[in-house]
């Protein structure tokens, strides 16, 4: 079954389009990188994908079910969120807030929810720190912490919303080399937005290029006529050894 | 000392006094660090204010003020929530405009129904000797519904104010458990309003729970804490009061606030 199916999707927002005739199919393996210009719609699809904003016309299924009734086989982790670094709560309980969807409401967790967490804390390398304060992670660590509340439910697709901005190029290294891990060893679909085509290029399997409408044709390549009508400018795009490719924005 | 102490519990006024003062502890205590950590606190000091309006409407029309109190703050916590939600206002624009026409509704009405001036005087600075045994039972009534309601909702309050947006991407009802809050918020501070009167509600709603976060870990023992400072704050501000004969609101404030930069100075 497909993981993803989206067919002739629109959102309009105060009558002009902020997402125009979507297509695009996702398999159970993929790993998808979407890239794209700020203001282009990216957030917008994968809170189409969670089911958060109905589209106007067309069709999305997640597993062939309707976005809301898909979401608890979906993890999601926003963009960096500014939460307050001196928020008093543990590590286990904010990957514990993962498990929500599949509690519910007024109940509370059980030692399965909490087992969960730190298998989850596990796949990130993270369950040394389960007992310390979130604010007291660097922010590379709390990424992966993020990461593990968006696995605690097990999902079978994970949406990521720029997961790096604000963590240093080592940990970025790190970083990817988890979810690639996530994506091969335990057979996870991600579907990652980000601005940085130079790192992701090498760890993804497919790439969209997304504004407004999407540019995308199945696989890693993008030609240089996509990126230039998503970004609107003309775009250098270097070809440096095989088998990736690095693609540079002109400011 | 010990002779001091017999003598203050003498009194019904005081042991009334002091009852009210401890359930309004265990009130602050909980709503005070969501409060803290959701980053209302202009919120909860325009719910206050705005209480006044429907004080002195109370009196106007000869009812319960305090039921016209509570209904007003809830109004106005639910009005915050949908104007900066649907007008081009934003929150805190939203927030001093209500707080401003409540309290000017407040002094307005009061004056026009005459003859209470003392009372006037009691909302707005507080005057917990003059708590009646019905105060106690509402308060400690009002506190128990908090505590049941957060206790059930405890994992969905910590998911909001840790990170909303999260919250809302996985299905919480995120809007109506900050509704939810609010209404809480305006609960507590009507009966706070008894105590410390208006104009000093939000200090007994945010500092306890400001120290309690200085020295504590974890959410539980935050709130713990922060029970257990305004319990003390309350009783020692009470007894200095009424052994100096000074205003007992005033007092508790300022026995709180000490221990507050005390506790700042200490834990940098």
């Amino acid at each position: 079954m497909t993981t993803v199916s989206i067919k002739g999707l629109w959102v309009c927002r105060a009558e002009h389009a902020v997402l125009e005739d979507i297509n695009l199919e996702l398999e159970p393996s993929d790993f998808l990188g979407l890239i794209g210009p700020n203001g282009g719609g990216k957030s917008t699809l994968l809170k189409v994908m969670l089911g958060l904003i109905k589209p106007d016309r067309g069709e999305i299924r997640i597993f062939g079910l309707t976005p809301e009734a898909a979401r608890g086989r979906v993890g999601y982790m926003p963009q960096k969120t500014m939460f307050d670094q001196s928020f008093p709560v543990k590590v286990l309980d904010v990957v514990l807030m993962g498990r929500y969807s599949r509690t519910g409401l007024f109940h509370r967790y059980g030692p399965e929810d909490r087992a969960a967490a730190r298998r989850a804390l596990e796949a990130v390398k993270m369950d040394d720190r389960a007992e310390r304060e979130i604010g007291a992670l660097s922010g590379g660590e709390q990424q992966r912490v993020f990461v593990a509340r968006s696995l605690v439910s097990d999902p079978e697709l994970l949406l990521l919303d720029e997961p790096t901005a604000g963590v240093d190029s080592a940990q970025q290294t790190e970083f990817y080399d988890l979810l690639s891990h996530l994506n091969h060893d335990l057979g996870i679909a991600i579907v990652m937005v980000s601005h940085d085509v130079t790192a992701i290029s090498k760890y993804v399997s497919k790439i969209a290029c997304l504004n407004q409408r999407l540019y995308y044709h199945g696989s890693k390549e993008i030609t240089n006529d996509d990126i230039e009508k998503a970004y609107g400018c003309p775009v250098e795009m270097i070809a440096h050894g095989t088998p990736h490719r690095v693609l540079r924005e002109h400011d | 000392m010990i002779e001091l102490q017999l003598d203050f519990f003498q009194y019904d006024f005081m042991r009334t006094a002091l009852a009210a003062g401890l359930a309004a502890s265990v009130l602050c205590g909980i709503i005070g660090i969501y409060v803290i950590l959701n980053k209302i606190v202009f919120i909860s000091d325009g719910i206050a204010h705005a209480a006044f309006g429907g004080i002195g409407l109370g009196y106007f029309l000869g009812f319960d003020p305090l039921v016209f109190g509570i209904g007003s703050a809830i109004l106005t916590a639910l009005g915050i929530g949908v104007i900066s939600h649907r007008a081009r206002v934003s929150e805190d624009t939203a927030i001093g405009v209500f707080m401003a026409t409540g309290m000017a509704l407040g002094v307005m009405l009061l004056t026009l129904s005459r003859g209470y001036a003392r009372d006037l005087y009691g909302y707005l600075f507080g005057n917990i000797l003059a708590v009646t045994g019905s105060d106690v039972l509402m308060i400690s009534i009002l506190t128990t519904i908090i505590l049941v309601l957060v206790f059930l909702l405890y994992k969905e309050f910590l998911i909001m104010s840790f990170d909303p947006i999260y919250g809302e991407a996985i299905g919480l009802p995120v809007q109506g458990l900050r509704l939810l809050l609010l209404t809480m918020v305006a609960f507590s501070v009507v009966v706070l309003i008894k105590i410390v009167g208006i104009i000093m509600v939000i200090a007994l709603l945010t500092i306890p729970g400001a120290i309690s976060r200085q020295h504590m870990k974890g959410l539980p023992a935050i709130m713990a804490g922060s029970i257990f400072l305004g319990a003390v704050f309350v009783t020692i501000g009470l007894l200095i009061s009424y052994m100096l004969d000074v205003p007992s609101g005033a007092t508790i404030i300022l026995t709180a606030a000490l221990v507050f930069f005390l506790s700042t100075i200490a834990s940098r």
